[in-house]
């Protein structure tokens, strides 16, 4: 082998694409996955027979044909997969190895992949803290080295905050890039896959692969973006707006440190940043935990135990489905079930589902204004760093982690959360988010800041 | 009119006969396939799979409503209803609720508009196959999935119907105009158009009306009426005795000839729409409309129209003849080579449709060359007006040609005066009582005579040539 075990674990997306040998690349991810999986347990499922090509995990709601499926949840325990999403055959075609299906909050609904029916993620930076969530067996897997890159969800922070948690790069693009077809729905409106790599480039390099139109899933749309073109430029003179709420309370003091720090940066690096008061975040939240929750009440109707997954038989068609899913969803999954059949019940409809929509469409608005005077807004990825497992109980808590991060699943927004050093030994995250479609010139300027306090690091 | 008044209104399922389900490429023609092979990942709501609707529902959604004089909607709108059975593999079924495709129609029912209220498309569910014989007895049950994902257009209807009787022409009229529509199959007795109806009744003494009720499982033209008629009665009987009619939903059971009740009011669901995030709003644009409605063919009530006006047949005659699109279509290409309606419009009401009964359609070989042959016979006089029709039963089943048929069976009209005048003189030697009591005035004998003649000429005798030789030899004239 040419390659050491430490070489691959550092190896990007780029460096793997021109690496002549794939071969030893599958092995060598999964002898990595071997040695470190049983502190990390990133993976639920290791494919020992990924065949060649470029190992990359996947988190375990996007479906692999022949491969189980089972979003951590105990419902879809013995679930195999029968077909394969559209972002598995575009990876399939462009010489990928699935080597594993990664860990992650059960059906992605939580901030720390503590929820998952397989047990937590560890954060490699600190094995006694979580990974975040919900795509933390993915964060985890690329920043462990196990993988080259990997694919979350993202449908209120999934991609973002777990990539923050674990010191790598995670990007959600605008809504409609990416197919979700084969994507377990969460939350259809505002679910998303996106790439969580090693650094901005390869998140782009793997854009340009799994983006596009698909004629299953009608909510993509028809943009050829090449995501890599303003990979590697030197780009300032933008308007920059930081929300002001990225110091607020609630907000850890190391943290609005190290905001405060990216700020002078950016501003060093040529760009003009204001702080800008950006008072709708105080009802993201309350929008996000009414909305998904009512979409995650229908979209995980279909897990009845009639036609795949657990059955827990009873004497009756009532006893089967309560028996089912009673036992077969775990305590958060069901706490969402119950509120969204609450606000979508017809007497209260209109006043939470309803308003909620309208609130969404404010949300937005507002965004998009300040999109008209700033090319990009910034915050702290999460308002936390990663906490300890078993550390948060109450809900409100960790919904409250993904306030900056909401907002850009309920207007559709491109947002990226980049590495920006560590508050102690713990990495933080600085979210870039853009207007919709602005995702290539994001990455670019994501890109630029990405290298130069890279470079400034002891590699 | 009665004291009570029936108030009526209905919702129809109609199933669109489109080549692919409405969210995915499965084929949508799933009548007398196996269970579950018609079926894919997205129609069985396996985890991950997404709903994409077909165009050619659409298509078919506003041709039905522009025929039944619809608004159609630019902006339409999917959501989903939720709830759990067993045949709905996704927990909620993709219909259109806040956004209707159409909306303010109305249909013709003996001159009188029946409004319709809406039309929204949606997609049906699977079916159930119960081990025993009735579901409260059977141990487990079976799904078959094949017809989950078939579009569904719903057609809601204003309570304008005032009988069962009406109920049952204004489904008898839609059927005819899905038919000439080609939207859909129309057949009640395969599910392809579902009716369930909301009954309440009006004491005109007093001005009450009475709840509610909603009537299902009336699956054929003639349920729909008796089902209505019996409800109908229910409820009077009811009233008369003062007492309380429930809101609630009835099922017509076919077996009992009763309307049994299946839910009441207060275990109706809660269905939880919202819109459906998987589909974006589809925006039907003014030159969609337009194209689709260009490819409309001529409608039933039209065709009656041009019926009357240029074949100079009654309304009645017209009506049945235009009924069934297939008929209709099939007499007018008669028409054009027999090049006469009049006539034609009669062998069709009478000997035809007879046939058609007796035989199924299915049955019948008969072309419009069938029809020109036999005039062109009849029209030379080579045979008889009765022999004809017997000619065309045998023709009609066995596909040979009139001419054929005359030729092989010596059919071939006796118009040769002398032959028949030797025939004459011996049916009135055969029969001196008869003679005798004709001369006497026993003038009505004359037929009996002309019986005789054609008997003994196996009816090929030309019966205007017997009358004036029996003329001549009875009365001398």
């Amino acid at each position: 082998m040419i390659l050491t075990k430490e070489g691959f674990r550092k190896m990007t997306l780029k460096e793997a694409l021109e690496y002549p040998s794939k071969e030893e690349l599958v092995s060598l991810s999964l002898s990595v996955i071997e040695e470190q999986d049983t502190k990390l347990n990133a993976f639920i499922y290791v494919n020992k027979e990924a065949g060649t090509g470029i190992p990359i995990g996947i988190k375990d709601n996007i479906n692999i044909h022949g491969l189980p499926t089972t979003c951590a949840s105990r419902i879809l325990k013995n679930y195999v997969a029968t077909f394969d999403a559209t972002v598995i055959k575009k990876l399939r075609k462009a010489g990928f190895a699935f080597v594993g299906k990664t860990n992650l909050d059960e059906f992605a609904m939580g901030a720390s992949t503590e929820y998952s029916a397989f047990g937590p993620t560890r954060n490699p930076h600190d094995l006694e803290r979580v990974a975040g969530g919900s795509s933390g067996g993915s964060a985890a897997a690329v920043a462990s080295g196990e993988v080259i890159i990997s694919l979350g969800s993202d449908t209120g922070g999934s991609i973002r905050q777990p990539a923050a948690f674990c010191g790598v790069v995670g990007f959600k693009p605008t809504y409609g890039l990416v197919s979700r077809y084969g994507l377990v729905a969460f939350a259809s409106s505002l679910d998303q896959i996106g790439p969580i790599a090693k650094t901005v480039e390869d998140a782009a390099l793997l854009m340009n692969i799994i983006a596009g139109r698909d004629e299953h899933d009608a909510t993509t749309v028809n943009r050829e973006i090449d995501f890599t073109k303003f990979i590697g430029r030197k780009i300032n003179g933008l308007k920059i707006a930081v929300a002001k709420q990225s110091f607020s309370e609630g907000v850890e003091d190391g943290i609005k440190e190290k905001t405060e720090e990216f700020v002078r940066f950016i501003e060093q690096e040529g760009n003009e940043v204001d702080v800008v008061d950006i008072p709708e975040l105080k009802y993201v939240v309350a929008t996000y935990y009414i909305i998904a929750p009512a979409e995650v009440s229908s979209n995980l109707a279909r897990f009845d135990g009639v036609k795949y997954g657990l059955r827990l038989s009873g004497k009756s068609l009532q006893d089967l489905y309560k028996n089912t899913r009673g036992s077969g969803f775990g305590e958060e999954v069901r706490r969402r079930i119950l509120i969204g059949t609450f606000t979508l019940s017809a007497a209260y409809y209109d006043a939470y589902f309803e308003k909620a929509q309208k609130v969404r469409r404010l949300i937005a608005n507002k965004l998009n204004e300040l999109f008209e005077t700033y090319d990009f807004i910034v915050t702290p990825t999460s308002p936390v760093t990663a906490f300890k497992v078993g550390s948060v109980s109450d809900p409100m808590v960790y919904y409250l982690m993904d306030i900056f991060t909401i907002p850009a699943n309920l207007a559709g927004l491109p947002a990226i959360s980049i590495p920006f050093g560590k508050v102690g030994h713990l990495p933080i995250g600085i979210q870039l988010m853009g207007p919709r479609f602005s995702d290539a010139k994001l990455l670019g300027f994501a890109d630029c800041l990405f290298r130069t306090t890279h470079s400034q690091e002891v590699r | 009119m009665g004291r009570y008044k029936p108030i009526i209104g209905l919702e129809i399922h109609v199933q669109l006969s489109t080549k692919t389900k409405a969210f995915c490429n499965c084929t949508a023609d799933v009548f007398e396939l196996e269970p579950n092979t018609a079926i894919c990942p997205v129609c069985t709501g396996q985890p991950g799979a997404l709903p994409v609707p077909s165009v050619e529902m659409f298509e078919l959604g506003v041709k039905l409503a522009t025929a039944l004089n619809c608004k159609i909607n630019e902006y339409s709108r999917f959501d989903r209803k939720n709830y759990f059975y067993p045949d709905l593999p996704k927990g909620y079924q993709i219909t259109q609720f806040f956004y209707p495709l159409a909306e303010n129609g109305w249909l013709l029912v003996n001159g009188k508009r029946i409004r319709i209220r809406r039309i929204h498309l949606e997609e049906d569910a699977g079916k159930l196959l119960h081990a025993g014989d009735s579901i409260t007895e059977a141990e487990y049950s079976l799904v078959d999935m094949n017809r989950c994902g078939i579009p569904l257009a719903e057609i809601v209807t204003e309570p304008d119907i005032e009988s069962p009787e009406e109920a049952r022409i204004f489904m008898e009229k839609l059927r005819t105009i899905l038919r000439y529509l080609g939207v859909s199959t129309g057949d009640m007795e395969k599910g392809a158009l579902r009716c369930d109806a909301n009954i309440s009744v009006l004491d005109t003494q007093t001005g009450k009306q009475s709840n509610k009720v909603e009537v299902k499982n009336m699956n054929s033209f003639k349920f729909v009426e008796k089902a209505l008629e019996y409800e109908f009665d229910r409820i009077v009987g009811l009233m008369e005795k003062g007492e309380h009619v429930e809101r609630e939903t009835r099922g017509w059971n076919l077996s009992t000839k009763t309307t049994v009740s299946m839910r009441s009011k207060e275990e109706a669901h809660d269905y939880r729409y919202f819109p459906e995030p998987d589909i974006p709003p589809v925006i039907l644009t003014h030159e969609f409309i337009e194209n689709v409605k260009k490819t409309i063919g001529e409608l039933p009530d039209a065709r009656i129209e041009r019926f009357v006006r240029e074949y100079g047949l009654n309304e009645k005659e017209a009506s049945i003849l235009v009924e069934e699109k297939a008929v209709a279509d099939f007499y007018e290409e008669v028409v054009k080579k027999t090049n006469a309606p009049r006539e034609t419009a009669n062998w069709f009401l009478t000997e035809y449709f007879r046939l058609m009964g007796e035989h199924g359609t299915s049955e019948l070989k008969v072309t419009a060359e069938t029809f020109a042959e036999l005039f062109e016979l009849l029209k030379q006089g080579t045979i008889s007006r009765n022999i004809a029709k017997e000619v065309f039963q045998e023709s009609v089943l066995s596909g040979k040609s009139p001419r054929v048929i005359v030729e092989e069976k010596g059919l071939r009209q006796i118009d040769d005066a002398k032959e028949l005048e030797k025939i004459v003189q011996q049916v009135l030697e055969a029969n001196p009582q008869q003679v005798e009591a004709f001369k006497k005035g026993k003038e009505g004998l004359f037929s009996f005579f002309v019986g005789q003649v054609m008997k003994e000429t196996k009816g090929k005798a030309n019966p205007k040539t017997v009358n004036e030789i029996l003329n001549k030899y009875l009365r001398g004239s």
